[in-house]
């Protein structure tokens, strides 16, 4: 397999703002990379750059073999966007957008038309493609936005944050049909979202960016590895003793003292948990709660970030943009 | 292979593709809103009928009792000289019709600097990015805003020009489908100029506010700095010159000259004209090829 998308040092400044600061990466060709990372990280910005709509500050990228700096038109040819806002004409009905886009494209209207009928099929938007896009739900808005971005049959196709704002079952359903892009057309997809369980079930592989730095790349089970064996979870009668006595135990990794309760760190869980208890009895320290918990993607999170998924921190501009999506999904 | 002649087929990559897709998008908007149609086309109405009809010199130079007392003037040459004023100052003894020319430059003025107002609403919902990464080309993105700008300010006037002969305007007798073509043909070159003109003050705005404010800012002074109510000749000597450089004086002029016969230099109006819609609308596409993304 070769790569669908190379970034090479790729760098966006912002003024003295970095927002994405020497990136590199490949995404190979027919994967699902998702691009993971809080509010205001840089996901944006690089979705931005590799789909020329800005141009880097420093560094380029390849996509679908073109630069993006020196051959623009090329890439904007073989890739579809799916944006963050809903950028469907609300004025206009959901087949209007479509054959809008269509004619961007340069596609001619008969090729058009069809592939069109072919598209709203796949979303299911067929029954609501003459109403105005005005009255569509936030589903199906993104379901349109989708269709929009695949009339030119594009090899890559980009989504920024596509489950944002929706509630749990739509979420579903649009992640069903991204894996159906990828089965049927074996296309490439490189989506951003800052849902960690999203890219923990669907996507093929992650890379996890923060403060325009990617902290690691890897598919989802790799990165879950790399953080190290299980943890387990105890609350004992007195945690300051337990530590010491724990410290020297075979097998044990780390120990850390978390919110009243310590955070031990283990190669296999299940097998250490009795030998733990075993020490803490013998002991006299009482043992009043204990959980094992396979590493999920939070705590490869928290691993690489150093703390838990951020909300904050997002600019007033993003926070409007953000509001007016939700509200147009809501109604 | 076989892939890619399928693709050619399939897919025109023209320079100009895309251009009336976009151009139809903009209009698609505006005549499918007829409200916002006919709102935009009240306020020169207004001027025409409002003030039009009841600041009409030609009723305050003719048909008047006026009497001078302790002099004799029959008031058949009092109405001879109010005529020769108004001549003379005009160049019609019909101020109506020449009022109702200069609201036709009026009403593309306005529609005209709206062409910046879609731009700044398509960067902030988002359009503009989804634009950006379609292969139409970024100066096809600016032409269509004008486009269609142009488009709009035509028919908007057209709307004012029937609204002005219903209430009493008079073409010059002998008048032909030439001086109509004359007169669109100065409005078009006008429009086309403040378009590219407004939408390059859009063209890195994303608040309508701001824009909006550069539009009230910029309206009333183009208005009463030109020759649409009144001749560049009674102008205090100051004023003078900023009327020769707007361009709406020698679009009025044009008009006036096509189609109430008012004596003018048509040649030199034109160039004018041309050159300001030419330099206008290519420095307009040169920026938003640097600008419309950073």
């Amino acid at each position: 397999m070769s790569e669908a998308i190379k970034a090479i040092n790729l760098t966006k400044a912002f003024g003295k703002f970095v927002a994405v600061d020497h990136i590199n990466f490949e995404v190979k060709e027919g994967e699902i990379f998702g691009f993971l990372g809080p509010n205001g990280a840089g996901k944006s910005t690089t979705i931005k750059m590799l789909t020329t709509v800005l141009k880097p500050t420093e560094g380029t990228a390849i996509v679908n073999g073109y630069d993006i700096i020196k051959e623009p038109t090329k890439v904007r040819n073989s890739i579809g966007v799916v944006p963050q806002e809903f950028t469907a004409d609300e004025d206009l009905t959901g087949w209007e957008n479509i054959m809008l886009m269509a004619g961007l494209y340069g596609i001619k209207k008969d090729v058009a038309k069809e592939r069109a009928k072919e598209l709203l099929d796949m979303v299911e938007l067929t029954q609501a493609m003459n109403r105005k896009v005005q009255t569509y739900s936030g589903g199906m808005r993104r379901r349109l936005e989708m269709a929009m971005s695949l009339i030119s049959r594009p090899k890559i196709l980009f989504l920024d944050e596509p489950t944002l704002g929706l509630d749990a079952q739509t979420r579903s359903a649009i992640w069903d049909y991204i894996m159906k892009l990828k089965k049927e057309y074996g296309m490439t997809i490189f989506v951003t979202t800052h849902y960690l369980e999203e890219a923990d079930l669907y996507a093929d592989r992650i890379a996890i960016i923060d403060h325009g730095k990617i902290l690691a790349i890897g598919s989802p089970k790799e990165l879950k590895e790399s953080v190290g064996g299980d943890v387990i979870t105890l609350s004992t009668s007195n945690d300051d003793k337990a530590m010491k006595l724990l410290q020297n135990l075979d097998g044990i990794i780390d120990i850390k003292k978390v919110d009243n309760m310590l955070r031990i760190k283990v190669k296999d869980g299940e097998e250490m948990a009795p030998k733990i208890l075993e020490r803490l009895i013998k002991s006299g320290v009482k043992v009043l709660k204990m959980s094992i918990t396979e590493p999920t993607m939070d705590e490869v999170y928290m691993e690489y970030t150093g703390r838990k998924m951020r909300d904050e921190e997002a600019d007033s501009k993003e926070v409007f943009a953000l509001r007016r999506t939700l509200r147009r999904a809501r109604g | 292979m076989v892939e890619e002649i399928q693709k050619r087929e399939e897919v025109d990559r023209s320079p100009l593709h895309g251009l009336w897709t976009l151009t139809n998008r903009e209009l698609k908007k505006w005549y499918k809103a007829p409200v916002i149609l006919l709102l935009s086309i009240i306020q020169p109405i207004f001027w025409i009928a409002l003030f039009g009809k009841a600041m009409n010199l030609q009723t305050l130079f003719s048909g008047t009792n006026l009497s001078i007392p302790g002099l004799n003037i029959p008031k058949d040459i009092i109405d001879k000289i109010g005529q020769e004023i108004l001549k003379q100052t005009f160049g019609i003894t019909d101020y109506f019709s020449y009022l109702a020319a200069g609201m036709l430059s009026f009403i593309t003025l306005f529609t005209s600097m709206q062409s910046g107002m879609s731009m700044v609403w398509d960067r902030r919902l988002g359009v503009l990015d989804r634009l950006l990464t379609t292969p139409i080309s970024r100066s096809n993105i600016i032409i269509s805003k004008v486009l269609s700008s142009v488009i709009r300010s035509l028919v908007q006037a057209t709307i004012v020009l029937i609204v002005a002969v219903l209430l009493g305007m008079s073409f010059y007798p002998g008048i032909n489908i030439f001086d109509f073509l004359g007169a669109y043909a100065a409005l078009f070159l006008m429009s086309f100029g403040l378009s590219s003109l407004f939408l390059m003050v859009a063209i890195r705005a994303s608040s309508w506010e701001s824009q909006m404010a550069v539009m009230n800012l910029l309206n009333l002074p183009l208005l009463f700095t030109s020759n649409a109510f009144y001749p560049v000749n009674s102008m205090p000597s100051w004023l003078k010159p900023i009327a020769e450089i707007n361009p709406l004086t020698y679009s009025n002029a044009i008009i006036r000259g096509m189609l109430l016969g008012i004596q003018t230099n048509i040649t030199i109006d034109f160039i004018y004209l041309a050159v300001f819609a030419t330099v206008l609308s290519i420095v307009g596409i040169i920026l938003s090829w640097k600008y419309i993304s950073s």
